[in-house]
Order: C-alpha cells, then sequence, then structure tokens
C-alpha cells in the first residue's frame, strides 16, 4: 500500500476520493432504509402509547419555553433591522407585513428547527446511544421487543405531530416580539400593526410553515434515533454519536427548508 | 436442545470464535467456563441472534436461529442476564422485571404484572421497597440480581446467565445458585450460564464446557472435572498460573 502511494500519489488521491463517494452513498442507503423501517413501524402495531406519551412530553411541551424565548426575541430584533433598514429608503412603515412574512416563511421554522437539534437531537441521541453501549438495546432485543418499533417510532411520531404546533407557536410569539418592540421603541400603532400583519399574510405562509414544522421535527428525531442506534463503543462513542447527530440534524433541516422554500415559492 | 455447529465469529481481524460445536440437551444445566475475553459472552450472543456468526450454524429445537422466521416468538422462549445487568435505567425496577408482562404476547394486567415483579425480586433476595427504586440507585450486586429477576420473571424455557454472581457476597452467592439449581430442576428449563466461581460451576452444572482458543477444549458431566486430565482444564479449575494457558492475553 505504501509502495504504490509513494510510486503513484494521484492513483492514491483518487482511491480516497472513490472511497469518501462510495461511503457517502452507503450512508444514503442506510440513512434511506433507516427512515423507511422507522415509518413502517409507526404505521403498524404493536403502538407503545406510554414511550409516545413520553415522547410527546418531551419532544412538545417541553420544548415550549425554549421555543418561545428565541421567537420572541428573533422577532423583536427583526422588527428593528426592517425599520433601520427600511428608512433607508422611507420605507420604515413595511415592519408589519415583513416581519410577518419573514417569521412565518422562514424564521419561525427554521429557529424551531434548529432549536430541536439542539435539545431534542442531542438528547434523543445521547439516550439511545448510552442504551446501546449498555447493551440495554440487546436486552431489548432478548425481551421481544424491537428497538425500532419502541425507541425509534414513538420519538419520530411525536417529532412529526408536535413540531408543527411548536412552529404555530413560534410564529405566533415572533410576530408578537415583532409587534411589541414595534409599538413601544418604534412609535407604531398597536391595532394597526396588527391589522396589517393579519390582512397580510395567506394561507401558503401559514401552510408552508407547518409543513416545514413537520418536515424538521421528523428530521431531528430522525438523527438523533439514527446515530444513536449505530453509536460506537464506550463513552466516547456516547460523544461522538451525540454530536454527529446534531450537525446532521442542523445541515439537513436547513437543507430541507432551501428545498421546501422553493417548491412552495418558487413558482 | 441447542447445537452450534462450527461456529466462527471474528471483529475485524480478531478472530474470537474458531469453530465452536456444543450440544446442550433440554432440561439441562450447562456451564461454560474459560479465560476472559475468549468470547464466552460473544457465544450466548450469537445463539440468540444479538451477533451474527461469520461461519457455522446454531440450531433451538432443530430450527435455525437465523432463520427470518418470527423471531419476537422465538425470543419469547429465552431469558437472558446481561454480563453488565442491562437494566433500563429509565424504568423503575419492577418496570423492570415485569417488561415482558407489560407488552407484547405476555400482557398481563399491571397490578398482577407488578405482584410478579415483587415475587420474583423476593426469590433473588430483594425486598419489595426496591421495586419503586431505579437501577441508577441500586449497587452492582443489586442491580445483577434485578438483571436476574428479570430474566426469569416470564418463565422462560431457556436461560441465560452471564456471569450471574460475579460481584455478589458469598451468601448470596449462594442463594443465586441454589434459585438457578431450582429453575431447571423444578421449572424444567435449559440453562446455559458463563461463570468464573468454580463454587457456582459445581453448585449448579449438569455438563460443564471450557471455551479455549475459539473452540471447545473441554466438555463434560460436571463430575469428571476433576479426574479429567486436560492440562488446559486443569489450570483453570486450580487456578494455577503456570500451565499451558497464557497469563496475558
Ligand atoms: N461488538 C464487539 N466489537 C468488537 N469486539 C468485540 C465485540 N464484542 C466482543 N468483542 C471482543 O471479543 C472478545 C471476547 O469478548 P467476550 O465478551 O465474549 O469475552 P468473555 O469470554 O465473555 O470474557 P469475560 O469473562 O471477561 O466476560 C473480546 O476480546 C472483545 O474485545
Ligand atoms: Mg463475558
Amino acid at each position: 500500500m505504501s509502495t504504490t502511494r509513494a510510486a503513484n500519489p494521484i492513483l492514491h488521491l483518487l482511491a480516497r476520493l472513490g472511497a469518501a463517494v462510495l461511503g457517502t452513498f452507503a450512508a444514503v442507503g442506510r440513512l434511506t432504509l433507516f427512515t423507511l423501517s422507522t415509518f413502517r413501524h409507526i404505521l403498524t402495531p404493536p403502538f407503545y402509547s406510554r414511550e409516545f406519551f413520553h415522547a410527546l412530553m418531551n419532544v412538545g411541551y417541553l420544548s415550549l419555553p425554549v421555543v418561545g424565548l428565541t421567537a420572541l426575541f428573533t422577532g423583536g430584533a427583526l422588527a428593528l433591522q426592517i425599520y433601520a433598514g427600511g428608512a433607508r429608503f422611507s420605507a420604515e412603515q413595511v415592519v408589519p407585513q415583513i416581519v410577518a412574512l419573514g417569521v412565518v416563511r422562514e424564521l419561525g421554522p427554521v429557529m424551531v428547527g434548529l432549536m430541536m437539534a439542539a435539545r431534542v437531537t442531542s438528547s434523543i441521541a445521547a439516550e439511545i446511544a448510552t442504551m446501546k453501549v449498555t447493551e440495554q438495546i440487546d436486552a431489548l432485543v432478548t425481551l421481544s421487543t424491537n428497538p425500532m418499533k419502541y425507541l425509534a417510532a414513538p420519538r419520530v411520531l411525536a417529532g412529526l405531530l408536535t413540531v408543527p404546533f411548536l412552529v404555530a407557536v413560534g410564529d405566533t410569539v415572533g410576530v408578537f416580539g415583532g409587534w411589541f418592540v414595534s409599538i413601544k421603541s418604534l412609535d407604531f400603532n398597536s391595532a394597526t400593526y396588527l391589522k396589517n400583519t393579519i390582512d397580510f399574510l395567506e394561507m401558503p405562509d401559514i401552510v408552508s410553515s407547518l409543513v416545514k414544522g413537520a418536515a424538521f421535527g421528523v428530521i431531528a428525531t430522525l438523527m438523533g434515533c439514527y446515530f444513536g442506534m449505530n453509536s460506537g463503543r464506550g463513552a466516547q462513542g456516547v460523544g461522538q454519536a451525540t454530536k454527529s447527530s446534531v450537525v446532521a440534524a442542523a445541515v439537513l433541516i436547513l437543507a430541507a427548508n432551501f428545498l421546501l422554500t422553493q417548491a412552495f415559492f418558487a413558482a | 436442545m441447542i447445537t452450534l455447529t462450527d461456529v466462527h465469529k471474528s471483529f475485524g481481524a480478531k478472530q474470537i470464535l474458531r469453530g465452536v460445536n456444543l450440544t446442550v440437551e433440554r432440561g439441562e444445566s450447562c456451564v461454560i467456563i474459560g479465560g476472559s475475553g475468549t468470547g464466552k459472552s460473544v457465544m450466548l450472543k450469537c445463539i440468540l441472534g444479538l451477533v451474527t456468526p461469520d461461519r457455522g450454524t446454531i440450531t433451538v429445537d432443530g430450527e435455525e436461529v437465523t432463520a427470518s422466521g418470527d423471531r419476537d416468538a422465538f425470543l419469547a422462549r429465552f431469558g437472558m442476564l446481561f454480563q453488565g445487568s442491562a437494566l433500563f435505567d429509565s424504568l423503575p425496577v419492577w418496570q423492570n422485571v415485569a417488561f415482558r408482562l407489560l407488552r407484547g404476547s405476555l400482557k398481563r394486567p399491571r397490578h398482577e404484572a407488578r405482584e410478579i415483579a415483587i415475587e420474583k425480586l423476593r426469590r433473588v433476595g430483594l425486598s419489595p421497597d426496591v421495586a419503586d427504586q431505579f437501577p441508577a440507585e441500586l449497587s452492582g450486586g443489586m442491580q445483577k440480581r434485578v438483571g436476574l429477576a428479570r430474566a426469569i420473571a416470564a418463565d422462560p424455557e431457556i436461560i441465560f446467565f452471564d456471569e450471574p454472581t460475579t460481584g455478589l457476597d458469598p451468601i448470596m452467592a449462594g442463594v443465586i445458585n441454589e434459585l438457578i439449581r431450582e429453575i431447571v430442576v423444578e421449572m424444567g428449563a435449559t440453562a446455559l450460564t458463563i461463570t468464573h466461581d468454580m463454587t457456582s460451576v459445581r453448585a449448579i452444572a449438569d455438563k460443564v464446557a471450557m471455551l479455549h482458543g475459539g473452540k471447545i477444549r473441554w466438555h463434560g458431566p460436571v463430575a469428571q472435572l476433576d479426574v479429567a486430565e486436560d492440562p488446559y482444564l486443569t489450570q483453570f479449575i486450580t487456578g494455577s498460573a503456570h500451565g499451558p494457558i497464557e497469563t496475558v492475553r
């Protein structure tokens, strides 16, 4: 090996490149199979309602504070930016419309998605990876319980169902943040601001926001499960799995956001 | 009846099992001994299908374990105590023990499952107070006994114990040895136990098999353990530092 490397560096480079490409395809294939298997388990009995309920609490309800806070600050900052930017060509009055559009179409879902990656993906990956390294997953199998059905299915279903709801909350709070800053420090009239917001938003804006939420919820929970179940050995394996899951979830959420935005609005 | 024929398993370049042949009859208590790291735990996991052998066949009552039949039904006949207990740390002790009884084909009413769990805990020498504690709150030896209670909770036909008495005090070890013997004799279960504890071997085994160098080096009835003329076996059971078995491995 080392002789061919010395003799032909170009060949070596090509081999490395080929291996990387093959590795990527293999990973995509594995992830696709994992996704299909998860959805098959979501749709077929037995259903573990207790696990599902826990997942609902963890993914949905307990994420509300962090979603609310990030949306509030983001909406407020957006209002300030648009006001300052709009002032450059005397268009300060568009603040309500642009805040509504920016928050509902983009920032709401993206912020919630990234918060899911930070909060939910990491905890799922660390939990499942720890179960893997302490043989708890093997123990599940010996107790006639399919780990995909018991661990992955309830979490991914909870992500699919609750994250649109979180996005709705995030959108509302984000718009409220913009409104609050606008009437407190930018001298907007409260009633006019709200009227402009409501009149401006259209159904596709809201639907796209919720669809993005569902997609990001699936991505965030699925990445946690996937990297957790494929964790390496020991504490290092758990750390690595957690890190990879968060990175993968964040990147995939942003990529999916782009694709969904294109699908909805690039007519 | 469990039969392993020419089972091979490597992890990377490291060959662990190199052609294991072993038969365990129904209702028999077989004990596996052998040095640390020789692949005893891997062998059990191969039988359960948690690890796929590279080569060879494993059958349980004539049915191949890798055959893609109903895995859950197949595994419902087994109980397994893992070497590291492998308790679910998100569930209280009693739900760990009653795991099988709370879901799936063996599901029962919750209060009934709890009663059975408490009874099984009592059999492994744990008082009902531990039922509502979490595994992380227990000592290592207590966790091991909870694992044991979980393995026997659904009265399986075939039970695997990976070092059931490791980390227990001598009295508790005696209790567990007696329990395993009882399960085999009274319930007619087939037991496959890994242990390093020679007292335990003599207390629970009908048959002993020694794994060394990736193969079954010696096997025979427990009564022949002391008269067997295998230098490896003799070194192992006498615990001598001198003999054919390498001490650095
Ligand atoms: N999943 C795995 N990946 C890589 N190597 C493994 C894996 N499982 C086991 N091994 C290796 O296989 C060898 C045998 O392990 P095993 O746990 O079966 O030993 P053992 O005989 O049970 O030892 P002990 O008595 O100490 O429990 C060890 O060298 C271990 O490092
Ligand atoms: Mg072992």
